[in-house]
């Protein structure tokens, strides 16, 4: 399909370098691991924990604890800021009495998640990565907290991200940075021929991307089922895509934003973060809805719960691939699973088409002026006064304002908020904030006719490659980072778009690879359907971490020793 | 391939890896002026702190002119993803409320049912009569 790559048809559909195994709804996972095995599936009809829940094989309490358990021993990821044990088992023996008495509130009951630090909860601290936010314990649940609380989860914690949620590595926040867990997997460590033993290999350890790097370590290792993050401009689907997950970015106005710190309004929106395409759907199905507490949220009706069809075949579809997004920059690992893919739906049926983004190129662009912009705007708000971090000078409000902001922001945030007030100027305002503007019509407009070409979702890469070790990372800086690594998903925000990353393959070095579906507005159902036939096509192995639960206690002291400490 | 000429064709402003602006950029250093960060520094109530962070937004601005390329003529600003469709307000009535403790609690300076701010109607000092900025 794309010219210049190799196309490999070897008649079954799969992606040659996957290793067997089924997708299973994660019961099956947790038990053969705490089993000591480290390969999976087989012939067994899929389970899921939701069922083992209900029919009594295991109890919500038996699952928190074996949950925090993990949490204790993947402590060195750095995926969690506030770990709300105490919460999370009373939660589990209010959802242990309702299975007793046969009165579970549904799929979720009883299933621990976690929610990245952006989004209030009530009673636990929501720190944002920032020490404007250090201690601030907000007096509400954020809705989709509510919604997740009022189907029984069990709330775990809250995950680690860049200060509030700007950057594209998770590296940026006062907890320091996120370690993405397959720099622990047998699969990476196997292709570097390093021992995972070995004490001395950890000094090269990966990203999780960002900025719900928190929330993706957590899903990925396992510590619970499902977490929240937030999509701005890729924020949910990068980190997916770096760790193995399902990122689901929901149509703008599906999901509340009530509670979730604003970053830019016009484009921020919950996302979740799941193990499989179904999972992504139940937690959806929870979300979703109009609230009166946000204005923004749609009020047509939707189809609740998401429920997914089994797609029995996909040629009725057509998938569109925008030729703009072919660019040198992508690697050629990342470039060849996309022909692939493309290949894939072809040999099954569906039609495959090219199609014209003809702005793509001005995308990032017009991102970065509106997001800083909007950036500027939202952060005002932190003064002091009311909530947050307050400093010591009382000579004038003023003078209170800028030492405390000096104080409370770091570079990244202090300077996007410099650079969204200059472009709102009074001189500038017509040639960059309304420019961008128009810009964004333009691009929203590129999507509206790619769609009304005939195509039903667009298949693209996620991020240009793999998930880089952190300290070639850290290299460029935050801006310059955010722009290479949200070139492919931010675009959907500025049209408010629903997409989701999906996991394909392991590339050479053993990493996880994946690549983004793009639906039409609120046809959000159509879209994870699309992803779950997809899933079920490319098989993308589970992360092997076994050696390393096993040998934790050794990671554990290299890394009291070898990692600069930011415990408060 | 076409596409692919023309990003290569595009590559160069866009810069990659290779940095967004070119340090020799006339345009870019000759912005910021001292009284340009003096301004935004009041409006946003938050300073630069270092050379690079100027550095930086000369970076992020030059960047950003990347947009005049685009004929924008006759094309409306969008404001919103959700302009075609209505809000909708919730009816004028009070339901919650009555939380004055709470949220007291969360400030760090209060007095009785009061947020206790500085005076104001006090400027900041200008920008020669600061501190300059810390080497870094």
């Amino acid at each position: 399909m794309l010219k210049g790559s190799v196309t490999i048809k070897d008649g079954c559909g799969h992606v040659p370098s996957l290793a067997t195994g089924d997708l299973f709804f994660l019961l099956a996972w947790l038990l053969w691991w705490q089993a000591g095995h480290e390969d999976h599936a087989g012939p067994d009809p899929p389970r899921n924990v939701s069922a083992a829940l209900k029919q009594g094989q295991i109890t919500p309490t038996e699952l928190c604890q074996k949950c925090l358990s993990l949490i204790k021993k993947t402590k060195f990821l750095n995926a969690y800021i506030t770990v709300s044990e105490e919460v999370a088992l009373k939660q589990a023996e209010e959802s242990e009495k309702r299975y007793k008495n046969g009165q579970s509130l549904g799929d979720l009951d009883g299933i621990p998640v976690a929610v990245k630090d952006n989004f209030s909860t009530s009673g636990i601290e929501t720190t944002c990565a920032s020490n404007m936010l250090k201690g601030y314990i907000p007096p509400y649940n954020a809705t989709v907290v509510q919604k997740l609380l009022d189907q029984g989860a069990l709330l775990m914690g809250k995950t680690n991200l860049d200060e509030f949620a700007m950057g594209s590595g998770s590296t940026d926040g006062i907890f320091g940075p996120v370690k993405n867990p397959w720099s622990y997997s047998k699969q990476y460590r196997e292709k570097r021929k390093q021992n995972p033993h070995n004490k001395n290999e950890d000094s090269d350890w990966l990203i999780t991307g960002g900025s719900s790097g928190g929330s993706a370590a957590a899903v990925s290792a396992f510590t619970c089922y499902a977490a929240l993050g937030s999509d701005t401009g890729g924020s949910t689907r990068n980190p997916a895509a770096h760790c193995g997950l399902v990122g689901f970015k929901p149509s703008y106005g599906l999901v509340s934003r009530h509670g979730l710190i604003p970053l830019v309004n016009s484009m921020d929106v919950p996302g979740i973060l799941t193990r499989c395409v179904d999972d992504a759907a139940v937690v959806l199905g929870a979300l979703a809805g109009p609230d009166p507490k946000d204005s923004t949220t749609v009020h047509d009706p939707i189809n609740k719960p998401f429920m997914l069809p089994s797609l029995a075949d996909v040629s009725k579809l057509c998938i569109g691939i925008p030729k703009e997004y072919l660019i040198p920059e992508l690697s050629s690992e990342v470039r060849s699973l996309w022909s692939k893919a493309a290949d894939l739906f072809e040999s099954e049926g569906a039609k495959v088409l090219e199609v014209s983004l003809p702005h793509t190129s001005y995308s990032i662009v017009c991102y970065h002026v509106l997001c800083t912009t909007e950036v500027a705007s939202n952060m005002a708000r932190f003064d002091g006064l009311q909530y947050g971090h307050r400093c010591d000078i009382n000579v004038s409000t003023e003078a209170m304002y800028a030492a405390t902001r000096r104080e409370g922001f770091n570079d990244v945030v202090r300077g996007r908020i410099l650079s969204g007030n200059f472009f709102l100027l009074k001189e500038n305002y017509e040639n960059y904030f309304v420019k961008a503007q128009k810009v964004r019509r333009l691009i929203a407009n590129d999507f509206v006719n790619a769609f009304n070409s005939g195509v039903d979702v667009l298949l693209t890469p996620t991020t240009l490659s793999e998930a880089v070790p952190y300290l070639e990372f850290i290299k460029e800086d935050n801006r310059t980072r955010s722009a290479q690594d949200d070139i492919f998903t931010q675009a959907v925000n500025m049209a408010g778009l629903p997409a989701v990353s999906i996991p394909v393959a392991l590339s050479n070095q053993g990493l996880p690879i994946g690549l983004q579906f793009i639906g039409r507005a609120f046809c959000d159902q159509q879209l994870l359907t699309v992803a779950k036939w997809f899933e079920k096509q490319v098989q993308f192995p589970v992360i092997q971490l076994q050696e390393l639960m096993d040998d934790c206690s050794a990671v554990l002291e290299n890394e009291k020793s070898a990692s600069v400490s930011l415990k408060q | 391939m076409w596409s692919r000429l023309v990003w290569l064709g595009l590559r160069a402003p866009l810069g990659g890896r290779q940095g967004f602006t070119s340090k020799a950029d006339p345009q870019g250093s000759g912005r910021i002026t001292a009284q340009v960060i003096e301004h935004l520094e009041r409006l946003a109530l938050v300073d630069f702190g270092s050379c690079e962070a100027v550095a930086r937004l000369e970076k992020a601005i030059a960047f950003a002119d990347q947009l005049r390329a685009v004929d924008t003529d006759g094309v409306e600003p969008m404001e919103s993803v959700l302009e075609d469709r209505c809000l909708y307000l919730r009816s004028d009535n009070v339901v919650e409320g009555n939380c004055a403790d709470e949220l007291l609690q969360n400030s760090h300076r209060v007095v009785e049912e009061y947020f206790v701010a500085p005076p104001g109607n006090i400027s900041l000092p200008k920008l020669d009569e600061q501190e300059p900025f810390p080497h870094s």
